[in-house]
């Protein structure tokens, strides 16, 4: 029987010495899909983000992931200051074994398909943007072909049209080699243009409250869609509450 | 290799950048020809006398061993500094109580005038190698040390996750994640502790020895010989400037191109 790729997290606590971080979080992700966790800044997303990916140990819980390869792409670029962009890229396959000559052209290849000119091939991290950076930073966990992609509110820094860009070239990653995603992000609209499932995460502890899901295929979601959702969302009263957006209306 | 390749590759116009530096010596000089202008030849000797006594000691067999005798004494202190000195501080470095205790222990060593290390060393080992070289070590130990456990303390946790993100194996995480941040603080630890070591080395065979550069320099003080005297200087700061010039300077650069 073949083995079939999913992320199952089943009752998983998590605690920083004696402040309850995570409690009680039950989710299963499929393999192509995206699935979006939103919530407040401090709420233990990120929390739950590294223990899914491995970067830190569950002490309670459970969380199964038969995924067969995973990246991670951080908020900040997290490049290595040492190293020229085709270098940081090519990090992710050398320490998979590939060769090196390989992972040059592989890096060179996706470099270009991220929008790098080749003059800043050379270039050190200093040297670069911020949406540079982050460009480098996608290009780095995608290069790898990951079946299962972790993001860490990644576009929190980046201008709308880069952000549009990055976003693409993802639906286009879900859409050509079903890769799948678990996605971070306090941005609803954000969640709603990538996800085919949100799952509402309130803090102290963080603890899931409610889960949204849309029919419209993720492909296929334009704009009015987008803002439609967002707007219905935002009515929500979960959502208001979570947020604390109660109140905050001009008068 | 390539890297050697190309700190070779670039050291031309590392060095047709030297001239800026080449004229603020020459003015150097030349300030100092009018003091000599000033004080008379007793006092401040003419920078020409200074080098034609440079040129005839160098023709000189017992001066190049005096200067050989000074290199063996910085150099077995030096490295002796810089091998105990790495390795202990980027061990403390990983240990937050070993950098703790080792705080106050450096300031001590820092603290201490390497003239009363001098006077001890006289006390233990007597007159001879041994005392130089101690002096030397304690002088240039902390500085190291203190460049190491830098190194090892301030890495960057961002970046340790990023490789465990990517399961890195153990030689990637230590040549491409860990050793450029550790080198780029132990590198110039190093730097300074050589000329550390070269300064100090003068100074304790000055006191304790009957042979090296200090030693010669002992002598033309009691005879007034101020020409020799400040030819020996002359050596010493010109191997300085050698050694951090045309040597480490280039490696530093290429070393921290990504910071510069």
């Amino acid at each position: 029987m073949a083995n079939v790729e999913k992320l199952d997290v089943k009752n998983l606590n998590h605690h920083f010495g004696f402040t309850e971080i995570l409690n009680d979080i039950n989710f299963t992700l499929n393999k192509g899909k995206v699935l979006s966790i939103v919530g407040p800044s401090g709420g233990g997303k990120t929390t739950l983000l590294h223990l899914c990916a491995g970067l830190l140990d569950v002490e309670e819980g459970e969380l199964k992931n038969s995924f067969i390869s995973s990246s991670f792409a951080f908020q900040e670029s997290r490049l290595l200051p040492w190293k020229n962009v085709i270098d940081n890229i090519s990090l992710g396959l050398l320490s998979k074994g590939v060769k090196k000559r390989t992972a040059m052209k592989m890096s060179q290849d996706i470099a270009v398909k991220f929008g790098l000119e080749e003059e800043d091939f050379e270039k050190f991290p200093k040297d670069l943007s911020g949406g540079m950076k982050q460009r480098v930073s996608f290009a780095r966990a995608l290069v790898v072909k990951p079946s299962l992609l972790f993001l860490d509110e990644p576009f929190s820094a980046l201008d709308i049209g880069l952000k549009r860009e990055l976003q693409t070239h993802l639906l286009n990653e879900v859409k050509e080699n079903n890769l799948t995603i678990l996605f971070i992000t306090h941005d609803l609209m954000e969640a709603i243009r990538l996800s085919d499932k949100i799952l509402l995460l309130e803090a102290d502890p963080g603890h899931i409250i409610k889960e949204f899901t849309f029919d419209v295929d993720i492909q296929k979601r334009d704009d009015e869609f987008v803002y439609n959702e967002t707007a219905k969302i935002l009515q929500d009263k979960t959502i208001i509450e979570t947020f604390e957006l109660y109140g905050l209306e001009l008068k | 290799m390539k890297f050697i390749f190309k700190i070779l590759k670039d050291f031309p116009s590392y060095l047709w950048s030297g001239w800026g530096a080449i004229a603020s010596i020459l003015l150097f000089v030349a300030c100092w020809d009018f003091g000599n202008q000033v004080y008379g030849n007793l006092v401040l000797p003419s920078p020409l006398e200074t080098f034609k006594t440079l040129y005839l000691m160098l023709q000189d067999d017992s001066v190049l061993l005096e200067i050989n005798t000074t290199l063996y004494r910085a150099f077995t202190g030096f490295s002796i500094s810089l091998l105990f000195g790495s390795l202990l501080g980027l061990t403390a470095g990983f240990f937050a109580t070993a950098s703790m205790m080792s705080r106050p222990i450096v300031t001590i060593l820092v603290g201490m005038p390497p003239i009363a290390w001098i006077v001890l060393a006289m006390i233990w080992f007597g007159m001879g190698d041994e005392t130089v070289i101690f002096t030397v070590i304690v002088a240039s130990f902390p500085i190291i040390f203190v460049g190491a456990l830098q190194g090892t303390r301030t890495l960057d946790g961002e970046l340790k996750q990023m490789a465990d993100s990517f399961n890195f194996p153990w030689h990637m995480k230590f040549f491409d994640v860990y050793f450029p941040h550790i080198f780029s603080y132990v590198f110039p630890a190093w730097v300074s502790g050589l000329g550390m070591s070269w300064k100090i080395v003068v100074m304790a065979e000055l006191l304790a020895t009957s042979n090296g550069i200090g030693a010669s320099l002992a002598v033309a003080r009691s005879q007034l010989d101020t020409p020799t005297a400040l030819a020996l200087v002359t050596i010493m700061i010109g191997s300085l400037m050698f050694i951090e010039y045309i040597i480490l300077e280039p490696i530093k650069r290429e070393v921290e191109s990504w910071r510069m």
